[in-house]
């Protein structure tokens, strides 16, 4: 060793005389001419000399192809160093001259029968690459000997071949029996054979999916498990990714596997590490969460994860991408690691933005104050990307933690006051948001936002700074005026600030209706005459219309309330979080997209995804939910990506903070503009508006040319209008029964109700179409239910927007909670209910189908299903017959399931389906159920337990109703 | 998939030279299936989004991904067209500067082109179709050497190091004095607020091993480790709770994970055997307080005062506060009760240095420097002040080293030989300036 340092010092004393930079420098015209003499010369050193200056001009990109035959005739030395620089020749021009490439495949033979293992491993590592097809069947001879070698180098080289030859000519490795050899190495007595083998494998696998090549089963796991102590570094994450594609059978599989993993978090490698996490956070999702080694896994993650940020740069950004995937699936195991996310000053930028990422993400209540100080300190960098984010993160705080916001607005508006120009544009964009989370608040800083207005020159920032004039019009003085500036180059606007613009002047007329007719005037005129945009043309020619029509509705739609904004963006829609936490490590983790999406070829490959909860003995939870969220963390609502046509609509397009999740009961104004721009048109036209009398007065109907170009693409609209509206309350497909009347106009004085009852996300709830059929107007409504079996009463009152003129109809959403008083009704789901209005209270009663009262968690867990089953009576069990029915049993299930009715096991029995499942009412009762499919009879048999047997005709009712629509 | 493609290396532009251009010094196509022209998009995406400030370590063109490390003024790019395990890819990278260091003492161009072939060599060995193979230098030049022509056919064994489960460790090494050399470094990382509260503060220990002992000596490591004390119910003096501890490759991890036990065979020569990381709070070992007075359009005034937060007995050596000052700041004064301070330009830098720093001490220094009337008009940021320092004979965390019991079946006896030192780490207080 010590002698080898020696030749290097002395190596470099003598400076190029010695090195190689010499064979650089001959580039001469008749080059190749001399190189070819040289390469033919007798003398060994010459010759060697002669392809060190070959090799050198290929490095340098010259084209030295010409003299393959030559180069090649040096191939048969016993001088290693020359046979490798043929070599590396060889692998660089064979593609190009393939004929004269076979003149090679004698030696490469020869080769691989060198008693030298070097040597061998070198002609078999240089086979492989030789991408020319006439080649590799001269290869298949060697290769076989080869993974059989005495000599685990050779062996080890061989088993990389295998994946080599595989992707030149998968049929040939097939055929010549490749793949079971290597898979026999897997058993081999050396760790790096193991490894490589391991490597090929998976490599190959990639491309062939579904072939069950790598049939990971408990044995050759135990086999990976073992060669995981003892390989490099490298083969430790060969058999850590290779074990992250394995499912086990159940969770004490899991554990085990994890129990040998977990070491791994201590190498001193970052990526054996990751490979590691990887492996842990996806066998841990099997894991019982009761169990007391789940939350040892918990804690033993975050150390290493912490330790990552040691790393280089580019590792810590590795690191960081994934944590931020970590994060938002366990949001438990970092959660008191906020510090070691602060930014450090000479962080690379791309380590900066991360960082901030992910504290907002960790941001909690508890250590708010001192991610807000960060915050300010890095509003006041220069890198401008970085304060922007930091700017967007203090307003990301402000709707996070409500107790904080007082002090973002203030910390904002210092900001503000800097006035460097991003930073202000930058805070608007986010106190927009604010004010959105919480209105009627902060108010009092827009006359400080306004003296800014001149300065903003992004669109982002300039729309947001109208949606705030638009917004609160009433409370600013010269709102006319500030829009009317905005007016002049409406042109020249990005479209996001034309059509803010047009929302905002709308909502300024609807709300000051006598100042500002000229403006709403110019501004229809300028966005739907004057505009190539079909966005703005449509929104634009949809409130000229409303206002026209009907200036009421168009003040319900316009100034609608708005749905909440979420408190988390940009989170991971959670199949695709899933999908990447099987990705741990990876460019596809780094990217946050499929590897599909950035692939070529791998579009048709399987998505990964996280096992399912197996075994036994855990809380009755069903997986779903467990995929989505933290311990005890609710699944946290996604950001839609874009187009929602009724967002657009009620004005939200500024950026993405708004709910996914199903609105709250505002919908009633949605379902008001749908019937509006529906059917009752015309109907309504001319009509009493209400409100204001200058409005609509100085309306004319929209220009003639409206109809013909109007007509048919708004009817587009408006019916993916009401999809959506229908759509937005039920995701899962529960069932809602068509409404009924339940209380006729005639015995109501005119006031006519028809309704139904709908599940959505978790509420009950009352959905009614209110008819005016009489004369004069109706107000002062008030609802109450008598006692009735499920306790069901009224969430909230219920909230008819007045006035209710005569042959309007509106649709009113009631919500129900179970907490009002019981008593047993007859039938079980019969429900009295007395309405009130100006004119007189009225009765009715009505029937709710039971389904609506079967709660989310209704999934029981199957052990407890079986003893359950057992436990209750059989005299409690009911038989009914379903007919006429032809669902297929896993669409009968999926049915189901849409309305909280769950499948827990299906048994198949001479063709015919068992299907047990359970559902649980809001008083905490459970069902259980054994519903009998058999193919090609349309009759269903079920049987139904519960220890409150009165309730099974209502919930066979249910059933039919659910399997039948 | 691993690694697709290929390891190029490129030497860096010029300054503002484009005529120069990117010249490839050298590149492996470890799969073929990324064509080689695709590192000709490397460089403009580079310069792309240096232009827009929002550099990033991952890049792509098409389908092509490009990952790069740079070291001196090349890049090494890994390119892929694959789902790629990327930090397999930048932990390969650096292992490539690691050896090509050991082997040329420099990795930059130079010794790129001086040694292409044992470089194709070592590319050859330290990957196979993207699969990291080799990539320990020591076991490396047992069989590749820059001595090529010497190499006869008969010395060129594949050492069964290569393949062996002790894949760091040559048979047959041998001393005449068996001896360890234990240095256990802790650096302090520190971030302070500019009203004095620390932020963060951790520590980051190593422990480094010289080891020069003959034959397959098997190692035995006993620290004062708090959970193991805690295994064995021993409770006898100080422990030291680590957070999270990193072995070299040599470690046996599931022993220590079972039973806390640092059991290795050691790589022969230098290695880091352990880091280790404490979240403990300390005292800012150093206290910097600072007042750094800006008078736009005529002067700067900066008062910075350094105590010695640790035991009288010790001493902090070679002591360095680095306080930033504006860009066009000019005509520097200073005043120092102790060290002498001086004014780095080109770093827009005051160093204050003091060679030796007793424990409980505190130190004053004052700078004046003139601004020019005309303001620079360009934003400057606020970077903190930083120090350095190292104070030997001493760990702050009181980490110790118990025992290091060797093992050898010849049954020699070998002496351990301890050090300890504490240095600065990312040491930083921000500034109110």
């Amino acid at each position: 060793m010590q002698e080898w340092a020696n030749q290097l010092c002395e190596n470099r004393q003598f400076g190029s005389k010695m090195t190689d930079s010499k064979y650089f420098t001959t580039t001469k015209k008749g080059e190749i001419f001399e190189l070819k003499a040289e390469l033919n010369s007798d003398k060994k050193e010459k010759k060697k000399e002669a392809v060190k200056k070959v090799i050198a001009s290929m490095t340098v990109g010259k084209d030295v192809s010409a003299l393959f035959p030559d180069v090649v005739n040096c191939m048969q030395t016993d001088n290693l160093e020359l046979k490798k620089l043929v070599y590396l020749y060889l692998m660089n021009y064979a593609k190009s001259q393939p004929d004269m490439a076979i003149m090679a495949v004698n030696t490469f033979v020869k080769d691989c029968e060198d008693p030298n293992p070097l040597i061998r491993a070198l002609a078999v590592r240089t086979m492989g690459c030789i991408r020319v097809d006439k080649i590799t069947e001269y290869l298949c001879e060697p290769l076989r000997k080869c993974l059989k070698d005495e000599d685990p180098y050779v062996r080890k080289t061989a088993a990389v071949c295998v994946a080599k030859l595989h992707d030149i000519n998968a049929q040939l490795v097939e055929d010549q029996g490749f793949l079971d050899t290597l898979k026999d190495l897997i058993s081999d007595s050396n760790p790096m054979v193991v490894a490589n083998a391991v490597a090929a494998l998976s490599e190959i696998a990639e491309s062939h999916p579904n072939s069950n090549l790598l049939d990971l089963n408990p044995q050759s796991i135990n086999k990976l498990l073992t060669a995981l102590n003892e390989c490099t570094e490298w083969g430790q994450i060969f058999i850590l990714d290779c074990l992250a594609n394995y499912t086990p059978r159940d969770d004490r599989e899991s554990q085990s596997i994890c129990e040998r993993v977990t070491p791994r978090l201590s190498h001193a490698n970052s990526a054996v590490v990751l490979s590691a996490v990887k492996v842990l956070m996806k066998f841990m999702e099997m894991l019982p969460k009761d169990l007391d080694y789940y939350g040892t896994l918990l804690k033993k993650l975050a150390p290493p994860l912490v330790t990552l940020l040691s790393a280089e740069p580019e590792l810590q950004y590795v690191a960081l991408r994934n944590i931020n995937l970590i994060v938002q699936k366990r949001p438990e195991i970092l959660k008191h690691e906020m510090k070691v996310f602060f930014v450090k000053y000479n962080d690379p930028i791309y380590v900066k933005l991360e960082k901030l990422d992910i504290m907002i993400r960790l941001a909690s209540q508890a250590n708010i104050a001192q991610v807000l100080a960060e915050l300010k300190e890095y509003a006041t960098e220069v890198d401008v990307d970085f304060v922007r984010k930091a700017v967007r993160a203090i307003g990301r705080c402000a709707i996070k933690v409500e107790q904080s916001a007082e002090r973002c607005v203030s910390t904002l508006l210092d900001l503000i006051q800097t006035k460097v120009n991003y930073v202000v544009q930058e805070a608007i964009v986010v106190i927009k948001d604010i004010f959105r989370k919480y209105p009627n608040k902060y108010e009092s800083v827009i006359a400080t936002l306004c003296e800014n207005l001149d300065s903003l020159d992004e669109p982002e920032a300039r729309a947001a700074m109208i949606w705030i004039v638009g917004e609160y019009a009433e409370r600013i003085d010269n709102a006319d005026e500030l829009l009317e500036s905005f007016l002049e180059g409406f042109h020249d606007e990005s479209t996001q600030v034309q059509l803010q613009l047009l929302t905002a002047i709308v909502k300024l007329f609807l709300k000051k209706p006598t100042e500002t007719q000229e403006l709403v005037q110019q501004v229809l005129s300028l966005a739907t005459q004057d505009s190539d945009n079909p966005d703005l043309r449509d929104r634009g020619y949809i409130y000229w219309r409303l206002l026209s029509t009907d200036p009421v509705a168009a003040k319900e739609v316009v100034l609608a309330e708005k749905p909440l904004i979420s408190e988390e963006t940009d989170l991971i829609e959670p199949t695709l979080l899933e999908e990447l936490i099987c990705h741990i490590g990876t460019l596809a983790s780094v990217y946050h997209k499929p590897p599909s999406a950035f692939v070529e070829g791998s579009r048709g490959v399987q998505h990964k995804r996280l096992p399912a909860r197996a075994g036994s003995g855990e809380s009755a939870e069903s997986p779903d939910t467990v995929s989505t969220g933290g311990v005890s963390e609710a699944p946290p609502a996604v950001i839609p990506s874009q187009g929602d046509l009724l967002g657009d609509l009620l004005n939200l397009d500024l950026t993405p903070p708004t709910t996914t999740g199903p609105p709250p009961p505002t919908s009633s104004m949605q379902m008001g503009a749908m019937d509006l721009l529906g059917g009752g048109l015309d109907s309504l036209l001319g009509g009493d508006i209400g409100g204001s009398p200058a409005m609509g007065a100085s309306f004319g109907a929209p220009p003639a040319v409206m109809p013909g170009s109007f007509n048919a693409p708004v009817s587009g609209g408006l019916s993916d209008l009401f999809d959506l509206g229908g759509g937005v309350g039920m995701p899962m497909g529960a069932y809602v029964p068509p409404k009924t009347v339940w209380l006729p106009a005639m015995k109501a004085k005119g006031l006519e109700i028809s309704g139904t009852f709908a599940r959505r996300s978790g509420v009950v709830q009352m959905e009614m179409t209110l008819t005016n059929k009489a004369m004069s107007v109706m107000g002062d409504f008030a609802i109450q239910f008598n006692r009735n079996s499920f306790g069901l009463a009224p969430a909230g009152p219920l909230q008819v927007l007045t006035p209710f003129t005569p042959n309007q109809s509106i649709e009113v959403t009631l919500p129900l909670n179970t907490v009002g008083p019981v008593m047993k009704m007859e039938p079980l789901n019969n429900l009295q209910v007395a309405v009130k209005n100006n004119i007189d209270v009225f009765y009715f009663s009505c029937q709710y189908p039971i389904s609506m009262l079967f709660v989310e968690d209704g999934k029981m867990e199957r052990q407890v299903f079986l003893a359950t089953w057992k436990d209750i009576p059989n005299d409690n069990e009911s038989q009914f017959q379903i007919k006429d029915c032809h669902l297929n049993s896993d669409a009968a299930s999926n049915k189901l399931q849409g309305s909280n009715i769950f499948t827990i096991a299906k048994r198949t029995v001479d063709g015919q389906d068992m299907l047990y499942q359970s559902m649980k009412l809001t008083n905490g009762i459970w069902i259980l159920a054994e519903l009998k499919v058999q193919a090609g009879n349309p009759n269903y048999t079920i049987s139904l337990k519960c220890r409150a047997p009165e309730v099974a005709q209502s919930v066979f009712q249910s059933y039919e109703a659910v399997l039948k629509n | 998939s691993y690694l697709s493609t290929a390891v190029g290396q490129l030497s860096a532009p010029q300054h503002g030279d484009v005529s120069l251009l990117v010249q490839v010094l050298i590149c492996r196509n470890y799969k073929g299936d990324v064509d080689m022209v695709e590192i000709d998009h490397f460089l403009p995406l580079l310069m792309q989004q240096e232009e827009e400030g929002l550099i990033c370590p991952v890049m792509s063109h098409g389908n092509v991904h490009f990952l790069w490390i740079k070291h001196n003024n090349l890049y090494l790019v890994a390119t892929t067209n694959k789902n790629s395990n990327a930090s397999l890819v930048y932990s390969f990278l650096y292992k490539l500067v690691e050896v090509f260091t050991e082997y040329f003492k420099e990795l930059e161009e130079e010794s790129i082109q001086d040694n292409f072939v044992v470089v194709y060599e070592l590319l050859d060995e330290l990957m196979d179709f993207g699969f990291p193979q080799t990539t320990d230098s020591k076991i490396l030049q047992e069989y590749i050497t820059q001595e090529g022509a010497k190499l006869e056919v008969a010395k060129s064994k594949v050492p069964t190091t290569v393949t062996n489960a002790v894949s760091w460790r040559s048979e047959g090494i041998k001393y005449k004095k068996n001896e360890v050399f234990i240095d256990v470094i802790e650096s302090i990382n520190v971030l302070v607020n500019a009203n004095g509260s620390v932020m963060s503060s951790d520590i980051v220990g190593s422990i480094k091993l010289k080891t020069m002992l003959s034959g397959m000596p098997e190692l035995r490591l006993g620290l004062n480790d708090r959970v193991l004390f805690a295994l064995t119910g021993r409770d006898k003096g100080k422990t030291v709770a680590m957070e999270d501890v990193k072995f070299h490759q040599c470690v046996r991890l599931s022993r220590f994970e079972s039973d806390r036990t640092i059991s290795f065979i050691p790589p022969d020569g230098e290695s880091e055997l352990m880091s280790y990381r404490i979240n403990t709070h300390v005292k800012p070992l150093i206290w910097i307080e600072s007042v750094i007075e800006k008078f736009s359009h005529s002067r700067v005034e900066i008062m910075v005062k350094a105590k010695g937060q640790f035991k009288k007995q010790s001493v902090a050596n070679n002591v360095e506060v680095r306080v930033p000052v504006p860009s066009d700041a000019d005509s520097p004064k200073f005043k120092t009760s102790t060290g002498h301070a001086k004014y780095v330009p080109e770093k827009n830098l005051v160093v204050w240095t003091i060679k030796s720093f007793p424990g409980g001490k505190e130190y004053l220094m004052r700078a004046h420097f003139g601004l020019p009337s005309v303001e620079n008009d360009e934003m400057e940021g606020k970077p903190p002040i930083t120090v350095n320092f190292e104070i030997p004979y001493f760990t702050v965390s009181g980490i110790q080293v118990r025992y290091m019991k060797i093992i050898e079946k010849s049954g020699y006896q070998a002496l351990p030989w301890v050090r300890y030192i504490t240095q600065s780490g990312d040491y930083q207080l921000r500034t109110n300036a």
